[in-house]
């Protein structure tokens, strides 16, 4: 029966598909970017170069390549209570195709993420349909990834245990984007998606971080830490309401986006974004506000009572209750708008962002002048800069 | 049986949208189409800044980025 169903919907989306008229969507703009990124906050240096590629190969395919670096310095907070602080090294390369057939566009890509103690590749693929004078875009999308984790052995960064985890992820997305008016547009987006953790050599590690631990002991008197013990499966569904509004006076742009997620860890959450994109001559001025906040797992505790109180038990700060707030402002400056040589124009753009998180039951437990587990709430803040230099041709 | 009649008349209704008359004209989309209207129109910096948010929050899905990796520990 459950066959037939999904019998019944292809052939209802390929008929859908199929019964579109002949005005083309677009392919994405052929260009090429480069970007310098630097994250601060909470003693965890982050930064790198990042390119992009996009060029159309024929009329109606578009093929792209990126590559991303992360140089990462950290001293975080789970390193002060329980490691030692560290470097390491993360690449990302991106490849992808786009495809355009009348409203309909098709797209393939994988990205491969390479750190010396985490390899992970994803592969997805997504079809996007215009319909209704093109007023409406219908998408749908899939992807699927396997995560390899291991871990470094003692304090030497280029040894490393044999694989602790293998985690396999699966994601399944629809949109739907409407014009409302000449001036504004509104989409929908769901996202489901799946993990399950293969714990390897009896390792203990399933889709827990190999590094963190969770804290168990006497408030006031003492606090201890274990290798944390999740679930080996998680389940989570988020789904985003996103729009943008054209300000006709001064020809500038609003941007809101709300979110809401739920997973099967018992993790709730939900997000607020707006931005303000005003031109000035030569330049764009982008200001924006995000809102988060999250309810905590249901096996997370910030210390239990005792070693193995619990089937699972879990104290990263990811998993606890808290807020963050970010506020960000970027300039792009235009130039070559009339063209230059074989570029039909560029920009250069520098982004600044300052977010802070405050956690409601997460203790700061590196504050050694405070009794074990009286230490006061975590809390810090980040800074995020982004310089990048983009060309269109 | 019923399901089958659902189906086709869905089909019929959708098939018969492409006929109908757009509320927003094609050259009326001026506003639309400017860039500053796409809210990732710098896609390269747009992936970042939700990398940034997603390696420190639980939340994840239903934004406009896909992969893996953490560096985030």
């Amino acid at each position: 029966m459950k066959l037939k169903q999904t019998a019944y919907l292809f052939i209802l989306t390929c008929l859908l598909l199929l019964s579109s008229t002949s005005r083309a969507a677009v392919l994405p703009d052929e260009r090429a970017d480069a970007m310098y990124h630097s994250y601060d906050g909470d003693e965890i240096q982050v930064t790198g170069p990042a390119i992009l590629i996009r060029k159309n190969v024929g009329a109606s395919t578009s093929v792209f390549y990126q590559y991303y670096e992360d140089n990462i310095t950290s001293a975080s907070i789970d390193v002060r209570v329980g490691g030692s602080p560290y470097e390491e090294f993360r690449t990302e390369n991106s490849v992808g195709v786009d495809y355009l057939n009348g409203k309909t566009t098709m797209n393939l890509s994988y990205t491969d993420s390479s750190e010396n103690d985490y390899e992970a590749g994803t592969f997805s693929v997504g079809i996007s349909q215009d319909f209704f004078g093109d007023l409406s875009t219908l998408s749908m999308g899939f992807s699927q990834g396997t995560d390899s984790v291991t871990q470094r052995t003692g304090n030497n960064p280029t040894t490393f245990s044999s694989e602790l985890s293998n985690i396999k992820r699966t994601n399944y997305r629809v949109g739907f984007s409407q014009i409302l008016t000449k001036n504004s547009t509104i989409s929908l987006g769901w996202e489901t998606i799946t993990d399950e953790a293969t714990e390897q050599g009896g390792s203990g590690v399933t889709l827990n971080n190999p590094y963190r631990s969770y804290s168990y002991g006497t408030p006031g008197v003492n606090r201890f830490f274990a290798r944390e013990i999740y679930p080996n499966t998680r389940t989570s569904n988020a789904l985003g309401i996103r729009g943008s509004y054209f300000v006709n006076t001064f020809k500038s742009a609003i941007h809101y986006e709300y979110r809401w997620f739920q997973d099967s860890w018992g993790i709730q959450s939900n997000s607020l974004g707006l931005s303000y994109v005003h031109p000035v001559k030569n330049w764009e001025l982008d200001f924006r506000w995000r809102y988060y906040t999250q309810d905590k797992a249901d096996f997370y505790r910030d210390m239990f009572d005792f070693a193995n109180q619990f089937t699972y038990m879990g104290r990263d700060k990811e998993l606890s209750t808290y807020t963050s707030m970010a506020v960000g402002i970027s300039g792009s400056y235009k130039f070559a708008k009339n063209g230059w040589g074989w570029i039909d124009k560029g920009s250069v753009n520098l982004s600044y962002d300052l977010i802070n998180f405050e956690y409601e039951d997460f203790r700061a437990a590196d504050d050694t002048t405070a009794n074990p587990g009286e230490e006061p709430f975590f809390q810090f803040e980040a800074e995020v800069i982004q310089a990048t230099l983009s060309i269109w041709f | 049986m019923k399901r089958f009649v659902l189906i086709i008349t869905t089909v019929y209704i959708f098939s018969g949208c492409s006929s109908w008359e757009p509320w927003v004209k094609p050259y009326e989309r001026e506003n639309l189409s400017d860039p500053i209207m796409n809210v990732a129109r710098d896609p390269i910096s747009a992936g970042y800044y939700h990398h940034v948010f997603e390696t420190r929050e639980s939340a994840r899905g239903a934004g406009a980025v896909t992969g893996g990796g953490c560096g985030c520990n």
